[in-house]
């Protein structure tokens, strides 16, 4: 069965750029974020490898990313992620990062899906990260799903297999180090995926080119979303890092990951 | 190999790609390019001219660049931005993060505080006359400003720039405008040559030919596309590119006592090496680039640029602004410092040079971002003119409108004026200093004569006689194999100078300084881009400087292979393209790949 697959996907500043948090209560932001390097959120862009993925194995599936972001960083990103695989894009200019409203953002991607003319919910996978690099709210894809009436959520996914009776078999990650592995008779369905099993697909400038054609036209008419801010913010803070370095040759494997281990212990 | 097989037979099948036109590399030349075409396109008497490659569409405009991101280069810019003036005249730095107008230019003369650089005879006899008369000479932290800056070499009414951050801006200004695509992390394998026409190129990713009518070949000094060019069509008569340096540069978070005022640039000379010229620009935030610059006419075999820049933040001049503070971007690069006399055949049939690998580099004025610029603007102005007549990209039309822009412009006249600045270089330090002040201050009508022979590395044993014993540096040698280091530490060290007490912070290891400064990354998907054409040749080498030079120590002597081949470790690799110019046999393939640094701040 071909499927219609939408992944929600944002932006995140790339993590390994200097971030400096400042700090507005009623707007926090990052220090020159507009002119810091973006990435395709890397929880979204899993997702967004395995919708390759399904659509490559069911014929006529069709992949679209919705993304809600600034339309000239979103424009500057897609240059890399259009040569990853096939896909359509709707682009909602708006603010990114990490400092929006989880359920506002959700009620903008679901209002935008909902809105699709074409839009077939007997085929439809919602597709997107469990988490985000930008905040981890982990929230927005189970807002996005009940917005658009979508029961059948799952969460930190790992694998999706399609059985020979069109039912999905999903697995996710539960507590405990263990998956659970469940089945689910048709579409519609969200899964918000955890890391998957696919590896980054290499760039294919032929495929960037072929994907622009589609892409460019849809920034130009990018629809404007101003989310309201509804949560107060009592602080910023980046994750604090220690960096330790120690050059060793001919260590086996298993000893550096035991010394690792033992470091992040103490 | 059924996984293998699986993902190739996936990859969809290249077809040629037809543009109208095609540029390599996103530095400040194609950015001045991409800059100036799409708003001249936009202007209202180009509104008939549509693409030939896509009838009814307007022209398709293309940009290929290598690194991952097109705010990944690397240059500490200082520059009185004429050209970029003239191109954005409402130009708010206010807009663009790291960027200051200069307000106190310097140049500063650094005395050697630690009594071990290789000072000739005249530059020790300044450094105690310094010191005797301190008072009156304001001689202060083993540094003396000098009285004036001479005025080729002054920036005052300039501005401040990460390159980086000014690119990026560029980029999406230009992206916005819908006129033009910049693909990153998409490198450009050499240009389609075909019957001494330049047709297009060819990616590296998937061997997709891009067909255009116009090749902006514009992707620097040690690009693919222009060294296969500079191969193909050799270089105009007398022309050659035979003088380089290495660029490498912090980008320093100053710390709370700092009392340095943004805008600040300092220019330096005497310290680490008396060859070696170092820099300090202060950009808003408190924020700082330093950096130093070791040229390919520095006569030692063991060139080594990160640890001169640990020496040379940690001179007490600078020292005093810079101790606690933090190490926040780290690069470097090479530079083409032949200027015109590396000026290579600028158009053809086809296709256009602009940049830095056009010879744009102006090595007297220490000036070359807004002198790229400058350049793709006038290729810019020449395109929509030819594109407004409707005539083709033919060598002619090229060289009339392109090359006679230039010919008639300000940097061809500067250019000529800084031909013969260095030549004095290749006869010795004073020379050097005094032919440079010779061409700037008589604006190139005097110049010091060029030797017959170019000044090369020495040996080992003739660059340290004197000082280690030829059986020291055999030890020495032996040492670094075993130990898998550097030759140049252990020998810096054997000659006292003092080892870099690690504060984890400013002062960090070369692979932190990757790490955390330059966040280098390599791709998985591509083969390694640096390659030794012929391990018989690596065999019989003695120098490496391959090795020495590596700004990633990406080149290693192999503990396993010692008297071998170098071994090359592409996550590592900054492409800075140096192991390239200083291989004295030309044995090294240096292809272009993604990845490299990270940072978008240098």
């Amino acid at each position: 069965m071909p499927y219609q697959i939408i992944v929600c996907g944002g932006l995140a500043p790339d993590p390994l750029q200097t971030l400096e948090p400042v700090f507005d209560p009623a707007k926090p932001s990052l220090k020159n974020e507009l002119m810091l390097p973006a990435v395709f959120d890397p929880w979204a862009a899993h997702a967004l490898y395995e919708a390759g993925h399904l659509a490559k194995q069911h014929p006529g599936s069709l992949v679209r990313v919705v993304s809600l972001a600034p339309k000239a960083k979103l424009q500057q990103v897609m240059m890399t992620v259009a040569q990853k695989l096939p896909f359509e894009l709707v682009a909602l200019d708006g603010p990114g990062g990490g400092f929006t409203d989880a359920a506002a953002v959700a009620a903008a991607l679901a209002d935008a899906i909902a809105a699709m003319q074409d839009l077939d919910r007997s085929r439809l996978l919602l597709f997107g990260g469990w988490e985000s690099a930008t905040r981890g709210a982990g929230v927005v894809m189970q807002r996005a799903a009940e917005r658009l009436g979508i029961t059948e959520q799952f969460l930190a996914v790992d694998e999706l297999s399609v059985d020979a009776d069109g039912s999905l078999l999903v697995k996710e990650r539960i507590e405990g180090g263990r998956h659970q592995i469940s089945r689910c008779s048709s579409p519609p369905a969200m899964l918000a995926w955890a890391t998957g099993n696919l590896p980054e697909p290499p760039n294919h400038p032929q495929t960037g080119m072929a994907n622009m054609r589609v892409i460019m036209p849809a920034l130009q008419k990018a629809k404007p979303v101003t989310l309201e801010p509804s949560a107060e913010f009592l602080r910023t803070a980046l994750p604090s890092a220690i960096r330790q370095t120690r050059v060793v040759k001919d260590v086996p494997a298993a000893e550096i990951a035991q010394e690792i281990a033992e470091w992040i212990r103490q | 190999m059924t996984a293998m097989h699986d993902e190739l037979t996936d990859q969809p099948q290249t077809q040629p790609l037809d543009a109208d036109i095609v540029c390599t590399g996103f530095g400040p030349a194609v950015a001045g390019f991409l800059w100036t075409l799409t708003q001249g396109l936009q202007k209202p008497e180009m509104a008939g001219v549509e693409s030939k490659a896509m009838p009814g569409l307007p022209p398709q405009i293309v940009c290929y660049e290598r690194a991952d991101d097109i705010s990944f280069g690397v240059s500490g810019v200082v520059t009185r931005a004429r050209a970029i003036r003239a191109s954005i005249p409402n130009l708010d730095p206010a807009e663009i993060p790291l960027a200051a107008r200069v307000r106190n230019e310097k140049l500063i003369y650094l005395l050697d505080p630690l009594g071990v650089t290789r000072r000739p005879a005249w530059m020790r006899l300044a450094d105690q006359l310094c010191r005797a008369f301190s008072g009156v000479l304001g001689v202060a932290h083993e540094g003396m400003a000098l009285p004036w800056v001479p005025e080729f070499l002054h920036k005052r009414d300039g501005f401040i720039f990460s390159l980086g951050q000014f690119n990026q801006w560029v980029g999406q200004q230009v992206m916005m405008s819908g006129l033009a695509q910049i693909w990153p992390a998409t490198p450009v394998a050499g240009p389609l040559i075909e019957e001494d026409r330049v047709a297009g190129v060819r990616l590296a990713a998937d061997g997709s030919e891009v067909r255009a009518a116009l090749t902006v070949v514009g992707d620097g000094p040690v690009g693919a596309v222009g060294r296969q060019l500079d191969e193909h069509f050799g270089m105009p008569a007398g022309h050659r590119r035979d003088e380089w340096a290495v660029g490498m540069k912090m980008v320093i978070d100053l710390p709370e006592n700092c009392t340095l005022e943004e805008g600040t640039v300092w220019h330096t000379i005497g310290f680490p090496e008396p060859e070696i010229f170092g820099f300090l620009y202060v950009h808003p935030g408190r924020i700082a680039s330093a950096g130093i610059f070791v040229p390919s006419w520095m006569d030692s075999p063991v060139r080594t640029s990160y640890r001169y820049l640990q020496h040379f933040i940690q001179h007490p001049y600078l020292w005093r602004h810079l101790r606690g503070g933090r190490l926040r971007s780290w690069g470097a690069k090479s530079l083409l410092e032949s200027g015109r006399r590396g000026e290579p055949f600028l158009a053809g049939d086809g296709y256009a040079r602009i940049g830095e690998c056009s010879g744009s580099t102006n090595v007297l004025t220490g000036s070359g971002v807004d002198e790229a610029w400058l350049t793709g603007t006038q290729l810019a102005e020449a395109v929509l003119e030819l594109l407004r007549e409707g005539k083709p990209f033919t060598g002619e039309n090229l060289e009339n409108t392109y090359v006679a822009r230039r010919r008639a412009s300000w940097l061809e006249h500067e250019s000529q004026a800084a031909e013969k600045a260095r030549n004095g270089f290749q006869w010795g330090l004073l020379p050097g200093f005094l032919g440079m002040a010779l061409a700037g201050l008589t604006g190139g009508r005097l110049s010091l004569p060029r030797p017959r022979e170019d000044r090369h590395p020495k040996k080992l044993t003739d660059y340290y006689a004197g000082r280690l014993s030829r059986s020291e540096i055999e030890r020495a040698r032996q040492r670094a194999e075993a130990e898998s280091r550097p030759l140049h530490d252990i020998l810096m060290d054997m000659c006292g100078w003092p080892p870099v007490e690690y504060d984890g912070q400013l002062l960090v290891s070369h692979q932190d300084a990757l790490l955390m400064g330059g966040k280098v990354q390599a791709p998985a998907d591509f083969p390694d881009h640096v390659v030794f054409r012929s391990p018989q040749l690596c065999l019989q080498c003695e120098a490496h400087l391959c090795v020495e030079i590596c700004s990633g120590e990406a080149i290693r002597i192999s503990p396993e292979n010692p008297a071998g081949v170098p071994a090359f470790d592409r996550e590592k690799c900054v492409h800075c393209g140096a192991c390239l110019w200083n291989c004295p046999v030309s044995n090294i393939e240096f292809c272009a790949a993604p990845g490299g640094l990270h940072s978008a701040e240098n």
